[in-house]
């Protein structure tokens, strides 16, 4: 997607606005939503654009409201979103639980802020990496992607998309309140150039269908509300035909059914950018609005000689451990640099399974990670010696 | 953001940047005048330019400030951390920011606003109080400092930044937003531009110095 | 199949998938699902256009047992899933079966919103005064000085009156009914379901496991029978003095309204006329 980046027409925009528009382009056509800073310029947005598109708006009494809102649009066929912040994101994980046991494609926006509780507001954090990942409880695997820039927003806003349709499941979008906020040249790709998924729907009669068939991709058939096949859906785990069930073997089959279908589809979710790690005996791993001054701080120490090189992250959730782990064993040290008081650096440190020194750039006071403070725990790690 | 570049071509990690920031206190409109400068400098002049803005209560009255990057390449960090070019219109706003200048920065600040004169080279202009006189309204002041801007250091094109104006706001100010802009040129031409600290990346605002 | 044939309400079950069902001897909640059926049955709507939405408890489990799109969702979410459900398509029926718990204690919030709106959901309330899932909580509508295990001396929360609260909130239809009067709550969730606009209809019900055992009812019947004893038409009702209305509810129909728009109505118009003005303005 990035080597696309110089087609397509160019426009300013915030980072914001170019989440929804690049949703509108993928087929979104209901938003509920609770305004809250600094997500509130997306629920503005599709207000403003969804009427004329012929899509659905409505602002929900709550978080909880809207995010069980988008779930039923969704079963009622609609490509369906949400955009929140911390505290409001924290509200919102019952049902998405609901919507990772049901099979509901649905697209949920975090803007990051600080926290916990209210936290930052107006400031910037990468707070949600692991709410993002274990905020419902039980087992599921969650699609979590974090762009960095405001074109990236806007592909990987696509992608969300992409993911969620073609595989059934929500797609946590994770921006911060800098990457919301601020704006941007970016260059919107012709409608031809666009790759949109859509449903799988249902080849077989209603009598025969199964709306959580367990098939060898693991992804069901799925058929909205209305058209002829009525079934059931339930938070209660279930059978293949949606009703409950308490049989272990078929709680056991559905369980791994939410795991593996994430995990079969792994290499078109997880995207990564690297750069300058062919030579590279140092390396900076970092994602969002962070990964701007990893790669700022990565030059610098390039043009003094240091042979560093930048792995940025655009899937947090799967985690690309496979490729952390090869990189551990080509450097000798990783540096984590986030917006927070180290939240994926515990990822980093597990698959880099000691091969390698791992360390972190944090900074969690509300403002921006700046350049010199990754370059200057940069020369700490490399003054740091070999275990 | 480019991938691993080939080894034979001898890379160039230095980051050209210009880095703007407006300030002055909410309600100004500076916000919008630093939209419409990046806006007129990435799309209409197919530069990079990078739009960061102050929120939240400063936002609503009190100081605020944004900032915008300008650069030929890829601009990563997109906060000003060590200023080019500083606008102020308010002596709190200029008090804050102007330790941030580099050392060679320039800084632009209102004559009558900034009633303390900070203790280094500055330019002055009466943006507030002309505005007022020649417009009748002290809003468009914000395009005002555009045009100077432009004027002044050639950072932008007047073609571009003219049109990014009127497109931003409704047809019907448009009449008063192109006075304010050619005020803004006015000032400029005024306004002396014989700062023997001014040292600015001549490439990025392709203007021409006199020092003499 | 053969079902069908003996009674065509039998079309509308998933008799071969679910049954029995979780209920318990003598519970009112079959009842009210046999009403919405009927209800369903005289309007002649087609089973594909209904989606029936339903949170947690009790009454809450009716969406696996009946044949239409059917949708099991959290604990007191069922309207603000039916809002969306409706939102994209409303040319569907949205119906929504909770309990007291459910719909006006954790999902109080979504309900007088809903109603606030009016939005075109048919709410079916089933109020048995008690939390029976988990076993016998006290509820907020758990009459005062009840037993509850939560409320082990006999509770000091007042309740609440549903139909006040829908009423007041902005619904368009509001009624209530009991199990003992069958024929009633049938006619009135016609009403509801008919009605363009926020429609509560809330049915007293019995709990016999746990209510009743705690509170001294003997059996089902009796309940049914205290039912009868403490329901009054609203005609009798209005000819009553507080003394006389004390520990007694008026049962029929409160509110049947069509004169404020409907949500979904109100939004396709918003939305027509915004995409004139856009277009309007580019042609200018």
């Amino acid at each position: 997607m990035a080597k696309k980046k110089k087609k397509g027409t160019p426009v300013f925009l915030q980072g914001n606005e170019a989440c929804v528009d690049a949703a509108l382009t993928a087929g979104c056509r209901f938003f509920a939503g609770y305004p809250i800073t600094p997500s509130s310029e997306i629920a503005e947005g599709c207000a403003r654009k969804l009427p004329l598109l012929g899509g659905a708006f409505i602002q929900m009494e709550d978080e909880i409201g809207s995010i069980a809102a988008i779930i039923g649009g969704s079963l009622a066929g609609a490509k369906a979103m949400t955009a929140t912040s911390g505290p409001g994101f924290s509200l919102m994980q019952e049902n998405l639980g609901f919507a990772y046991i049901a099979e509901v494609p649905i697209v949920v926006v975090s803007v990051m802020r600080g926290g916990p509780s209210t936290g930052l507001p107006t400031r910037l954090s990468q707070s949600d990496v692991m709410q993002s990942r274990f905020g419902p409880h039980g087992d599921y695997t969650a699609i979590v992607i974090t762009p960095s820039s405001v074109q990236e927003v806007y592909d990987l806003t696509i992608h969300a998309f992409n993911c969620a349709e073609s595989l059934h499941t929500p797609v946590i979008l994770l921006l911060d309140e800098m990457l919301g906020h601020m704006r941007e040249k970016i260059y919107i790709p012709d409608v031809d150039d666009i790759k949109i998924e859509t449903r799988k729907y249902p080849t077989i009669p209603p009598d025969f269908f199964k709306p959580f068939a367990v098939t060898p991709n693991m992804v069901s058939e799925f058929v909205a509300y209305g058209e002829g096949y009525r079934y059931n859906v339930t938070g209660l785990t279930h059978d293949e035909e949606g009703f409950p069930t308490a049989n272990p073997n078929e709680i056991k089959k559905m369980l791994r059914k939410l795991r593996k279908k994430i995990h079969l589809h792994r290499k078109d979710i997880i995207l990564y950018d690297e750069e300058f790690m062919d030579d590279a005996l140092y390396a900076v791993v970092s994602y969002g609005s962070a990964a701007r001054a990893a790669a700022s701080a990565v030059r610098k120490a390039r043009s003094k000689g240091v042979r560093v090189g930048l792995i940025k992250l655009k899937t947090i959730w799967p985690f690309p451990g496979y490729r952390i782990h090869q990189i551990a064993k080509q450097v000798r040290g990783i540096l984590v640099a986030e917006l927070n008081m180290g939240q994926l650096i515990r990822e980093v440190d597990r698959y880099a399974m000691g091969r390698c020194k791992v360390t972190g750039s944090f900074r969690y006071d509300g403002r921006a990670l700046e350049p010199d403070e990754i370059y200057e725990n940069l020369t700490e790690l490399r003054s740091i010696k070999r275990r | 953001m480019p991938r691993t570049r080939k080894k034979k071509k001898k890379p160039d990690f230095t980051e050209s940047r210009f880095e703007i920031r407006l300030s002055g206190s909410g309600g100004q409109g500076l916000i919008t005048a630093g939209v419409i400068l990046a806006e007129a400098i990435a799309v209409g002049d197919g530069r990079n330019a990078a739009h960061t803005q102050s929120y939240g209560p400063e936002a609503r009255g009190g100081r605020t400030r944004c900032d915008v990057i300008v650069s030929d390449g890829d601009i990563y960090f997109p906060e000003a951390v060590r200023l080019d070019l500083l606008l102020s219109l308010t002596q709190e706003a200029a008090n804050a920011y102007t330790p941030l200048l580099k050392e060679k920065g320039l800084l632009i600040i209102d004559e009558d606003a900034v009633e303390r004169k900070p203790d280094r080279d500055f330019i002055a202009a009466p943006f507030l109080k002309k505005t007022k006189e020649k417009i009748g309204t002290v809003v468009p002041a914000n395009i005002v400092c555009l045009g100077f801007i432009a004027e002044y250091l050639g950072l932008v094109t007047k073609k571009s930044l003219e049109k990014s104006v009127l497109e931003r706001f409704p047809e019907k100010f448009a009449k008063s937003n192109k006075a304010a802009l050619k005020l803004g040129f006015e000032l400029a031409k005024a306004a002396s531009k014989r700062i023997k600290s001014f040292s600015i990346d001549e490439e990025i605002c392709e203007t021409e110095i006199d020092r003499t | 199949m053969e079902l069908e044939t003996i009674s065509p309400y039998h079309g509308y079950l998933r008799m071969k998938k679910k049954f029995p069902t979780v209920w318990c001897a003598g519970c009112g909640i079959g009842a009210v699902m046999s009403a919405i059926i009927r209800a369903v049955h005289e309007l002649g709507i087609s089973k594909n256009n209904i989606v029936l939405v339903s949170g947690i408890g009790c009454s809450s489990r009716m969406p696996i047992y009946v044949d239409f799109n059917t949708l099991h969702t959290t604990h007191g979410r069922a309207i603000a899933f039916g809002t969306g459900i409706k939102m994209v398509r409303p040319d569907m029926k949205v119906i929504v079966v909770s309990g007291d718990g459910d719909g006006m204690a954790i999902g109080g919030n979504h309900f007088i919103h809903a109603a606030r709106r009016n939005i075109d959901i048919s709410m079916v309330l089933i109020n048995n005064y008690i939390y029976g899932m988990t076993g016998g909580q006290v509820s907020p509508t758990t009459p005062l000085k009840s037993f509850a295990y939560t409320a082990p001396y006999g509770s000091i929360d007042p309740p609440f009156d549903a139909v006040k609260l829908a009423s007041g909130a902005g619904a368009s239809y509001v009624a209530r009914s009991t199990n003992y009067h069958a024929v009633q709550t049938s006619k009135y969730i016609k009403r509801a379901i008919e009605r363009k606009g926020f429609s509560m209809v809330e049915v007293i019900s019995q709990c016999p496991v746990l209510y009743g055992r705690l509170n001294k009812f003997r059996s089902p019947v009796e309940m049914l029978k205290w039912q009868r004893e403490h329901a009054v038409t609203m005609k009798k009702w209005d000819k009553m003095n507080e003394e006389e209305r004390t520990g007694k509810f008026p049962i029929g129909e409160f509110i049947d309204d069509d004169s404020r728009a409907e949500y979904t109505d109100a939004y396709a118009e918003m939305s027509h006329k915004a995409r004139e003005e856009v277009r309007n303005a580019k042609n200018a």
